[in-house]
């Protein structure tokens, strides 16, 4: 249970990094909290040549406001996250964040990591999906963007090239009254690998009416899933018990689980079922109360 | 394999070494340093044994590399005492409640708890219990580590 020997490279900034990236090719590997690479190295799943550190990059550590988004640098400590003022928000996120592994872990983690790392069971790249982040990538001559949906490809792997680095994640802010979000996981002890995770975040009118909901399911398949194509005849309707039942039925169908030692798929299906159902009930709960406190 | 030149602090020590980057910090702390209070469990970051404090905050020492700790400081168990021959308020409560079975999780129990003390320092049962979940206790001795930070956490009237 010892590493590879590698060689290390303390990046000073993001050019640097772009660099060293061009120069070491396909034999390298990125290094910021290391809360998944270091034990995959440890077991020998990962063996680079050369690990670049990125953890003490400034540009990557900043969390900042745009007009439609907050913008979170890739290096920013998954502890951070929990209480930042920006991130509250994007409330789905900091809500999230108590789930991801555990404190140790969290004070190491970062966002962009778990992002890069794209393990289907865990919690922030559901997150990403279901809120449509914008995931900014870089290598020494290009940057692009893509929305998080189309970045990640299947378990542990993602659109990132072996020259690029993931820079920055911009989450959209949803506006207005009557927004209600939720997060369920049930994993085998508190911490560990999501056997399922739901997540929703939805809006209602005055009225209690639907007008938009994003919700997904994680820990399901190769990538998490976003229901959000199976989302518009719930739109304009007050949303009742038999409807997010029957929606929470239906979309679960497209999911496609492994059976492992602890879940076949059918219980994996029945259990994000239930998860699915509650965010969505939790979701409309917290929606419609905020107009309730508001009039008073 | 080049090797990195480091220096930390740890337990209000300064250190420097030329080390093997594969080095993990866990196995820098007790082979280097001998400072074997540190356990070394699993090795991947399951059970919690190896948790030091970095910069105050806590973190599995086996899931990170010794170079990656390069400027900063360092609290292993060895250092929560205040004097070599005397015992924290939370080795002293782990005695008194009888929070360690076989001893092999506690010097990353006292660690956590440590910490958890350190930014909340009454906290509520649950919190206790959400703070170590990322311990490993395979005697199954939660409820009187628990207890143990309970009490020496409790507000003397």
């Amino acid at each position: 249970m010892k590493a590879a020997p590698f060689d290390y490279h303390l990046a000073e900034n993001l050019s640097h990094t772009k660099n060293l990236l061009k120069e070491y090719g396909d034999d390298v590997k990125l290094i910021a909290g290391g809360q998944s690479l270091v034990p995959m190295m440890a077991m020998r799943l990962a063996k680079p040549s050369h690990l670049i550190d990125i953890a003490r990059i400034d540009e990557l550590q900043l969390i900042s406001s745009l007009e439609e988004s907050i913008r979170i640098g890739a290096g920013v400590k998954q502890c951070v996250l929990e209480n930042h003022p920006l991130t509250s928000q994007i409330p789905l996120l900091s809500a999230v964040v108590p789930w991801i592994g555990h404190h140790q872990t969290r004070n190491r983690g970062t966002i962009g990591g778990s992002l890069a790392h794209a393990d289907p069971s865990a919690e922030l790249p559901l997150i990403a999906v279901i809120l449509q982040a914008k995931i900014h990538c870089e290598n020494i001559d290009t940057q692009r963007i893509n929305s998080a949906k189309d970045f990640f490809l299947g378990p542990m792997w993602t659109t990132l090239e072996a020259q690029e680095c993931l820079t920055h994640i911009d989450w959209p802010i949803w506006h207005g009254t009557g927004i209600g979000y939720a997060f369920e996981e049930t994993s085998i002890r508190q911490g560990d690998f999501a056997m399922a995770s739901a997540a929703t975040q939805l809006q209602v009118d005055a009225s209690g009416k639907l007008m938009r909901i994003h919700c997904g399911v994680g820990g399901m398949g190769g990538t998490p899933y976003s229901f959000e194509d199976m989302t518009s005849p719930l739109i304009g309707q007050t949303l009742s018990k038999e409807l997010i039942h029957g929606f929470s039925e239906q979309a679960i169908q497209q999911t496609e689980p492994a059976t492992d030692l602890h879940a076949n798929a059918a219980y994996r299906r029945n259990l994000a079922k239930t998860l699915l159902r509650r965010t969505i009930e939790q979701s409309l709960a917290m929606a419609t109360s905020s107009f309730q406190h508001h009039l008073r | 394999m080049k090797n990195i030149s480091i220096n930390l602090q740890v337990n209000g020590k300064q250190v420097s070494s030329n080390i093997e980057p594969r080095t993990s910090l866990v196995d820098f702390l007790r082979d280097e340093l001998r400072l074997t209070g540190t356990h070394v469990g699993c090795e991947h970051g399951i059970c919690g044994a190896c948790t030091v404090l970095l910069n105050g905050g806590p973190v599995r020492s086996c899931c990170m590399f010794a170079v990656q700790a390069n400027g900063l400081e360092v609290t292993t168990v060895e250092g929560l005492a205040p004097e070599r021959g005397q015992l924290s308020k939370i080795q002293d409560a782990f005695c008194e409640k009888h929070g360690l079975q076989c001893g092999f999780c506690t010097p990353g129990m006292l660690i956590t708890c440590q910490a958890l003390i350190n930014k909340n320092p009454h906290p509520s049962e649950a919190e206790i219990r959400d703070a170590i979940s990322g311990n490993l206790c395979r005697c199954t001795g939660y409820q009187q580590i628990v207890d143990a930070v309970v009490f020496a956490t409790k507000e003397t009237s």
